[in-house]
């Protein structure tokens, strides 16, 4: 390196991986500074779609922020308003029935499946093997069918009510989501043959971006991110919320299987098995779910209890937290979003040091972020 | 021997003698040459459409089916789209380099069908130095490539260029090596002697990838490193859409970006010639000697295999494509200069090694010597 | 362990800094601190073996009727308890140290902090704004925010 300096002087290229551009999961930023291919400093620049949520959020009353939670995180929607209900449900004591509990139970872990399919096959595309993004995206066409039967919307769905669910399911949807289940079983294993231990593939991702334990805890990550470094910590086995305490499922962690512990192949085979684990919780809340009402007396003129809460949810993403300040009247006084993606975005200028730029892609990828969600 | 065909036409047609003979050889050259570009361009019109059409069967949906009976005038569709595109030429650029840049790809690609052995008769020039003329004549492409990425005044363009030379030079070599074998056995550079060097009463076996197990092994080293040449995945690196938004063709639009591509699949079929010319036994006809039959029939048989094999291989690349990620730019430079290279050097060793021990016999030689 | 002995514990380190306990109405319990002890109390908190939060799951700031705050909220994630911490910060100039060499997480909440409410942190390894444009005039989360007029020239 030192008789590279001398003999030829190199200069750094500052790259703009702009706002645009086919791979950075929306309209994210990073300012790169390269010499030749190896990044000496990526900087994330967010704020392309800030939209004013929290302020807004200060105007409009608890059940009016709803459909504002679908555009948090949109490939999540009903981890998002889930979030929201628990949330204010809990600053405000109601006792949600339980067969509506059930019923969220139900479509978040359909929508986390949803996600992660997105996530996997987006991340397939980036790496240049473009046919199991289709695939995936058909599994999710499936999804979305049975969404639409539920709620009428395919993307943002505002399903959930502070209280309950908006509306029962409608005829035969546990069968149906049952086929799904029996349809989707044998997928994960194809995509595993397909794509997942294929040479190239591994080669891509093992020992790139590796985020040890003690980092992933310092730099707060959450979710799949966190257990892709080891750490087993799962908010729906640690800090049980809803009926996830009935329901038995194994944590998935990263094991370093083809590389270390914390890189991308690790982050990206714990969303793949935590697909399964999805399936496996589904069956058994089909199974339990209970006859009875789906949403719980609310009044009219919502006026939660003078005080604070931070309640958080395990989403696909990660653990999104809400910070929730109450004033009494109809409207929040302070309403802050803690969105997973924005806290992984801290650790990606430290991790990407001495990559490759074709890594960088691979980085943004592993970590499924999303845009919505940093920018709020 | 186009000066005894232009010779023949004049006893033919007694109304040219009047016309000096160097006049009607160039006229000659002009048919022939406008005849391989319009068989060029339009395989390579219908090899997008097929392209689209595998694409489409490996990814569970249907392709391309509005445009035509199956969807079939889809590449006449897109060429009249591209041609009616807004020309931009980005305002910093270098006008006279980024105008150029296409034409030097084009050419590249293109020129290489000269010696493409279609048929018994039916090659635009058999040239006697066949192979070392096109790996000459397709590293224009690389010059080419370059200027675009230089010329679009584009920082993801100029990154895409570099990659691209980079990759097309070093796998240059494992190509030319790959290639020897066959070059080797047949005792000639030219491509029509190579591929009657494959003839014989052995049918299939005479195919030099029976040969001996070092030609085996060679047409695969020769595929992936011409996967590698045509910047096809797994090895598509510098054009790489979702990393480098499009790499070195980044900012060229309508025509000009349409020339790219065309040489692309240009390349992929030059590549998959040699390959069938080399390996498979070119253009021989199975179970009959084309040499042997009457000309139009011969021409006419000969064609037909020798496309089907080099075609197949083209749907093979196009497979490979969407089935495979991507390598990384380092461990393809890895792959070329710390695998490659040295297996095609031992390969081509082997294979001289075997020639001088068994005075240039084959497997199949031996065996049929062997029950007299 | 339970809020209050972790209230004690750290009031007999730090004394007087730490000045009350937020508990009835208040999920997570808070420990109202002094702003310029907010730097020790978290490493404190983050090493001493009996707390070992190791997680900041949020940091956030508030504007009250009559003064800014910042909240941080604590997670152990070896023991599993959790607390939050809060200082209140007059509404001129509000600044406190930076968290952010005890929990690296908190750079980009305090970014955001700094970027909507005005409030500074401190030794800070990097304060610019994040969500907005650099050249952003006015703290939107402020309660008396006023919308600008125009920005550069485009009508808002």
């Amino acid at each position: 390196m030192k008789a590279r300096g001398e003999a030829l002087p190199t200069q750094e290229m500052l790259i703009n991986m702009g706002p645009q551009h086919p791979s950075t999961h929306g309209v994210l930023r990073v300012i790169l500074r390269t010499d030749g291919e190896v990044v000496v400093n990526a900087r994330p620049d967010v704020g392309y779609l800030h939209r004013a949520l929290e302020k807004i959020g200060e105007r409009v009353t608890y059940a009016q922020f709803m459909p504002f939670t679908d555009r948090l995180d949109y490939l999540a929607s009903m981890n998002c308003n889930a979030a929201w209900a628990w949330a204010v449900e809990k600053l405000a004591g109601i006792e949600v029935p339980e067969r509506a509990e059930y019923i969220r139970v139900i479509v978040c872990e359909l929508n986390r499946i949803s996600s992660h399919l997105i996530a996997f096959g987006s991340f397939t595309a980036d790496m240049g093997a473009f046919t199991p993004f289709l695939y995936a995206i058909r599994e999710r066409e499936r999804i979305n069918d049975l969404f639409e039967e539920i709620c009428g919307n395919r993307l943002t769905y505002n399903y959930v009510r502070i209280g309950g669910v908006s509306a029962d399911l409608p005829d035969r949807f546990l069968e149906k989501t049952k086929e799904f289940l029996d349809y989707f079983d044998p997928k994960i294993p194809e995509y595993n043959d397909l794509i997942s231990y294929n040479k190239i593939f591994v080669h891509r991702l093992a020992n790139v971006a590796v985020a040890t334990p003690e980092d992933a805890v310092a730099y707060g990550l959450t979710g799949p991110n966190l257990r892709g470094s080891g750490v087993r910590f799962d908010l729906r086995r640690n800090e049980p919320y809803s009926v996830y305490p009935k329901i038995d499922f194994d944590i998935c962690v990263g094991t370093g299987e083809r590389g270390t512990v914390g890189d991308c192949f690790d982050r990206y085979m714990v969303r793949i098995n935590e697909m399964r684990e999805s399936v496996k919780i589904l069956r058994q809340a089909i199974a339990q779910i209970p006859d009875g009402p789906v949403m719980a007396k609310v009044p009219r003129v919502f006026k939660p209890p003078v005080g604070e809460v931070y309640f958080r949810a395990e989403n696909p993403r990660g653990e999104t937290g809400i910070y929730l300040i109450s004033d009494g009247t109809v409207n929040p006084y302070r309403l802050k979003i803690r969105a997973p993606s924005f806290v992984t975005m801290n650790i990606f200028e430290k991790i990407t040091r001495g990559l490759m730029i074709a890594d960088i892609v691979a980085v943004i990828g592993s970590f499924d972020i999303i845009l919505p969600e940093i920018d709020r | 021997m186009l000066e005894s065909l232009a010779i023949s036409l004049v006893d033919a047609v007694p109304v040219l003698s009047g016309v000096p003979l160097w006049t009607i050889t160039l006229l000659i050259m002009v048919v022939v040459a406008a005849v391989v570009l319009t068989f060029a361009l339009t395989y390579a019109g219908l090899a997008t459409y097929v392209e689209r059409k595998v694409a489409g069967d490996i990814q569970a949906r249907i392709g391309p089916n509005r445009v035509g009976p199956v969807g079939i005038l889809q590449f006449l569709a897109d060429g009249i789209k591209l041609l009616l595109k807004e020309d931009i030429i980005p305002a910093k650029a270098d006008r006279f380099l980024f105008v150029l840049a296409p034409y030097l790809v084009f050419i590249g690609s293109f020129a290489a069908f000269v010696v493409v052995p279609f048929g018994v008769g039916l090659i635009a020039s058999d040239l006697n130095i066949g192979i070392y003329y096109v790996m000459a004549i397709t590293s224009l492409v690389v010059v080419g490539v370059l200027v675009a990425g230089w010329a679009s005044n584009n920082k993801w363009a100029l990154l895409g260029g570099m990659r691209a030379a980079a990759q097309i030079v070093s796998y240059e070599i494992p190509v030319g090596m790959a290639l020897l074998p066959a070059v080797l056995i047949a005792g000639s550079l030219s491509l029509q002697d190579i591929v009657r060097s494959q003839g014989g009463l052995f049918g299939i076996f005479g195919w030099n990838l029976f040969h001996n197990p070092f030609t085996f092994f060679s047409f695969f080293l020769y595929y992936v490193a011409a996967l590698a040449e045509t910047n096809r995945t797994p090895f598509d690196i510098p054009e790489a859409e979702s990393e480098l938004v499009a790499g070195y063709h980044v900012e060229y639009t309508g025509i000009r970006f349409a020339f790219f591509f065309l040489a692309e699949y240009g390349d992929m079929f030059v590549v998959s010639s040699l390959a069938t010319a080399c390996f498979l036994g070119g253009w021989h006809v199975p179970f009959l000697n084309a040499e042997a039959l009457p000309a139009v029939w011969g021409n006419l048989f000969s064609l037909g295999v020798f496309l089907g094999k080099a075609l197949g291989l083209v749907v093979v690349m196009m497979w490979v494509r969407w089935t495979l990620p991507r390598l990384r730019v380092d461990q393809l430079m890895r792959m070329s200069w710390k695998y490659l290279v040295p297996l095609t050097f031992f390969n081509l060793l082997g294979v001289s090694l075997w020639l001088l021990l068994f005075q240039g016999r084959g497997i199949p030689q031996m065996i049929a010597s062997l029950f007299g | 362990m339970e809020p209050k002995a972790i209230f004690e514990a750290v009031r007999a380190t730090f004394g007087e800094a730490v000045s009350e306990l937020q508990e009835e109405g208040f999920r997570p319990a808070f420990l109202v601190v002094s702003p310029e002890k907010v730097r020790e109390i978290g490493r404190f908190l983050r090493d001493d073996p009996a707390m070992k939060f190791d997680s900041l799951m949020c940091l956030s700031g508030v504007d009250y009727p009559d003064r800014f705050a910042v909240v941080y909220h604590l997670h152990s994630l070896g023991i599993g308890h959790r607390i939050g911490v809060k200082a209140y910060l007059p509404r001129e100039s509000p600044s406190l140290p930076s968290v952010d060499g005890v929990w690296p997480t908190a750079n980009f909440h305090e970014r955001e902090a700094f970027d909507l409410f005005g409030i500074v942190f401190e030794g800070s390894w990097d304060l610019r704004r994040i969500l907005l444009p650099e050249d952003w005039e006015g703290h939107p989360l402020r309660k008396d925010y006023k919308y600008p007029e125009f920005y550069h020239g485009i009508k808002v």
